[in-house]
């Protein structure tokens, strides 16, 4: 960083000829195949013409719903580069025995499992739960769209940016070896002084950027934006539990965003806050860290304990049992979520009280979890409960996430943990829960909403198979774990010594496999659905929702509903229903719309840009283009002009097609 | 009785008249929660402060560093902001522009004395061989006083942005309204400022 700098360490900074990865055969095969495959969408999209659509109806829309898929297509292509990861993972864990080094080497192995954890956390699980909230709840509460449209745009681009960084560094440079929190001192520029960390700050700096201001957003949309008559009381649970998450989220990613401000400044300033010398004190990340990161896993699973009220009151065609303690349960988690960081590292050393109270109200969390639990159960009990595939997804999830739950009582017991702390128990655990509850989630989720975002459903067979793959797999994959952890063996682990743990190993990767299988399945049964999407079309409600989002066409006009909803009871769709609504069919008037604008896309691509020019320390680019972000900003906001109106003729027009359509249904 | 009348009408399940949701009807709410979270990130700043606010490593503490007269005169001068803005807020809701942007311009002028006061320091102790890469204490000094500069100076900017926009559109809602927000920004700066100086610069010295 000293010295002089010569004329192309100026333009490029330490962006070198040799920072591709030549000397990686694995990375390099994957390079070719990522730019032939690239190639070939953007030829595809090229020989189609399909450029100014996607920049006119997708890049460049406000619409809720629009954007709510984009976040789930993100995530889904996030999702297969992440479990790319594991699979090469549990293939070299099988492998590396009696001598074997395994096909990969230790700068690989570390970069892959830190990029895993990385990937699963930030660019799958959170777009996919971003995604549903952004598409469900302006439907469930009545509304046009979100509270702030534009920054919608721009916190799905700016997530797109981190994404976008993260596989740069599959092939510019390296990913951080430091596992997924970065931990320093390993993660200061004496241990990591390659590009590796830079690239995990930046693009979760991006995408944090994102995540903040889209919970602001969808807070105050369901603060603000509500159908007449929906008090809070009178909410879907979804809803609800989306609240909850998103509270979550502006109340903890800051604390992640200051953490990382703090390891970058140590990093390309020199100060000394997580350092070895001048007063630093790494513990103190550790902490700060994981009081975001504890919040972060309830991000995650509280808008799917949503979808799963909302699916089992669904297919059991009941209200569903205990409304009230089911909000009541969500908040105590959602405040409690703050109060357990340190179990995480109950090893520190921090003494017996200290670790006791965090021991004791981890377990806590346990209570309103368990509520929750009997809730589910108990609207099920005397059900007519339809065994569709969300449902399916719903049981299962019933199952794992308990066992899942009680495993990590048992981590939460600070003498036990520390005999299981960082050990493959604690990655069995996480990934119990994980998988059980937000994965099966999200994919109970999309079998229940695809309809509605399409107009068709899923194919049923493919679903089953993916499902028993699903299952069979996770067993296979992470049973063994529970048992390597019981019997010692860490986290992060690249070769082993002892022969008697590889039959586990193998398990566990024929487990992966048959996960892969269920995810060859999942492809196969949303391409199958497209292609036959005729004959599985539906109408606008094709499960005998309870809920507002059913009220309206699937998929739902641009403007959601024709005439705003009034709400009565909680499950206001159900409550319509019976009291034989009948939809409206003239009196239209024309509906006020957010314009769509291709701001977001501008600044979300400097500040990615921006972040690389930070990784590499190219500054000039840096500067340029952090003052590019400033200039289009402000320029943004001398555009006064944000809205328009969709004509009558166009409402009339629209829903009178649908009028044709229910007519020609019955 | 009435409940039986009740389920014989049949209910309105719709509005037949579009709602009129005002422009910009959330925009306080939201702004009000971006300041949240803004108040956390000083939360963690201060933390950290607190937690190696007394690792020297062997060099200069607060005692030796702090000139507490001239940061009195900093503080003054944010302080003498915040009313002014106050001011110019008034002089918006009686719908006065040059009022308004005279207020607003003397605000800058104040905000553009504390950003001056608040470099000279930092170069100051950089120059006595007090930087942030010197101890922790000094790097959580820094980090915590630079960001709060660093607000003022976008607060600045944006002020300036404003005064140009009020200057071509005139008081019309969009324009109060980002006043309003800025307003507040502006006022949560000073709040957090007066955690600065009670917490870093007074305790600092007394310790």
């Amino acid at each position: 960083m000293t010295g002089t700098l010569t004329t192309t360490q100026m333009i490029f900074g330490r962006l070198t000829w040799d920072s591709f990865p030549w000397h990686e055969p694995i990375v390099v095969a994957t390079f070719v195949a990522v730019v032939l495959g690239g190639a070939a969408v953007v030829g595809a999209l090229t020989y189609f013409r399909l450029w100014g659509y996607l920049w006119k109806e997708w890049f460049t829309s406000v619409d809720h719903k629009k954007i709510g898929i984009m976040y789930m297509v993100l995530g889904l292509i996030m999702f297969l580069r992440g479990f790319a990861d594991a699979i090469m993972m549990r293939l070299q864990q099988s492998l590396a025995f009696n001598g074997s080094e395994g096909y990969l080497n230790a700068h690989h192995y570390d970069q892959v499992f830190t990029a895993h954890g990385v990937i699963m956390i930030f660019f799958v699980a959170m777009p996919f739960i971003t995604g549903l909230m952004n598409y469900i709840v302006p439907l469930q509460i009545g509304a046009r769209d979100v509270s702030f449209p534009f920054l919608n745009n721009f916190s799905f681009w700016m997530t797109t940016g981190g994404a976008v960084l993260v596989m740069c560094s599959l092939f510019l440079g390296e990913f951080a070896q430091t596992g997924w929190l970065a931990y320093p001192p390993l993660s200061g520029i004496d241990y990591s002084p390659a590009t590796g960390v830079d690239y995990y700050i930046w693009a979760l700096q991006v995408a944090g950027v994102g995540t903040t201001l889209s919970g602001i957003n969808l807070i105050a949309t369901i603060v603000k934006m509500r159908a007449p008559g929906m008090s809070l009381m009178k909410m879907p649970v979804f809803t609800w539990t989306s609240l909850c998450a998103n509270i979550l989220i502006v109340a903890s990613f800051p604390i992640l965003t200051a953490t990382l401000v703090l390891l970058s400044l140590d990093r390309y300033a020199g100060t000394n806050f997580f350092t070895n010398d001048f007063g630093g004190n790494p513990m103190m990340y550790v902490n700060l860290i994981w009081i975001w990161g504890h919040p972060e896993v309830y991000i995650l699973i509280l808008p799917l304990f949503g979808v799963f009220s909302e699916v089992v009151s669904t297919f059991c065609g009941k209200r569903l049992f205990g409304y009230t303690s089911m909000v009541y349960a969500t908040c105590c988690i959602m405040v409690l979520s703050y109060l357990v960081w340190l179990h995480h590292f109950f090893t520190m050393g921090s003494g017996a009280s200290v670790n006791s109270f965090f021991g004791i109200t981890t377990m806590i969390i346990s209570i309103p979890t368990g509520a929750k639990l009997f809730n589910w159960l108990f609207t099920m009990y005397r059900g007519r409960i339809r065994f569709e595939l969300p449902m399916m997804w719903a049981i299962a999830f019933m199952l794992t996430f308990t066992i899942g739950g009680m495993t990590g009582v048992l981590l939460a017991v600070p003498p036990a943990d520390f005999v299981l702390h960082n050990s493959l128990f604690l990655i069995a655990h996480f990934h119990n829960v994980i998988i059980g509850g937000v994965l099966f989630g999200l994919f109970a989720a999309i079998n229940y909403w695809w309809p509605k975002a399409f107009g068709f459903k899923l194919n049923q067979f493919w679903g089953h198979v993916s499902f028993w793959c699903w299952q069979v797999g996770f067993w296979l994959a992470f049973g063994p774990l529970y048992v390597l952890g019981l019997m010692g063996v860490t986290r992060r682990m690249r070769v082993f010594d002892d022969p008697s743990l590889q039959i586990w190993f193998v398990i566990a990767a024929i487990g992966a496999v048959i996960i892969a299988a269920g995810i060859g399945a999942m492809l196969i049964q949303f391409a199958l659905s497209i292609w036959k999407r005729k004959e599985l079309a539906v109408e606008g409600d094709p499960w005998d929702g309870r809920t507002l989002e059913w009220a309206t066409s699937s998929p739902p006009p641009e403007y959601n509903f024709a005439f705003t909803p009034v709400v009565y009871d909680t499950d206001s769709w159900a409550d319509m229903k019976r009291n034989g609504y009948q939809r409206p069919l003239s009196g239209y008037k024309a509906i006020h719309m957010p314009s769509s604008t291709g701001t977001g896309v501008i600044l979300a691509a400097l500040a990615t840009l921006c972040g690389f020019a930070l990784i590499w320390y190219i500054w000039w680019l840096a500067g340029i283009s952090f003052i590019g972000i400033v200039a289009v900003a402000i320029g943004h906001t001398f555009n006064y002009k944000r809205d328009f109106y969709i004509p009558v003729e166009d409402v009339t027009r629209t829903e009178e097609e649908r009028t044709r359509i229910l007519a020609a249904g019955v | 009785m009435s409940s039986a009348t009740a389920t014989m009408e049949p209910r309105a399940y719709h509005l037949p008249e579009e709602p009129h949701l005002h422009e910009g009807h959330s925009t306080m709410l939201g702004f009000w929660m971006y300041l949240m979270s803004d108040c956390l990130i000083f939360a963690i700043l201060f933390a950290t402060y607190a937690v190696l606010g007394g690792s020297f490593a062997g060099g200069p503490g607060p005692k030796d560093l702090f000139d507490l007269p001239l940061i009195a005169l900093n503080t003054a001068m944010l302080l003498f902001s915040s009313i002014t803005y106050g001011f110019a807020m008034l002089a918006m809701e009686k719908n006065k522009i040059s009022a308004t942007q005279g207020w607003l311009f003397v605000t800058l002028l104040f905000g553009g004395a504390f950003l001056f006061i608040e470099l000279y320091e930092f170069s100051h102790l950089i120059h006595e061989g007090a930087g942030p890469w010197r101890s922790a204490f000094l790097s959580a000094f820094f980090t915590l006083v630079g960001t709060h500069g660093l607000h003022v100076t976008f607060g600045s900017i944006w002020l300036i942005t404003l005064m140009v926009q009020v200057a071509k559109k005139g008081l019309i809602p969009a324009n109060k309204r980002r006043l309003m927000c800025l307003s507040m920004f502006w006022h949560f700066l000073d709040v957090i400022w007066i955690g600065v100086f009670t917490f870093v610069y007074l305790m600092g010295v007394l310790r």
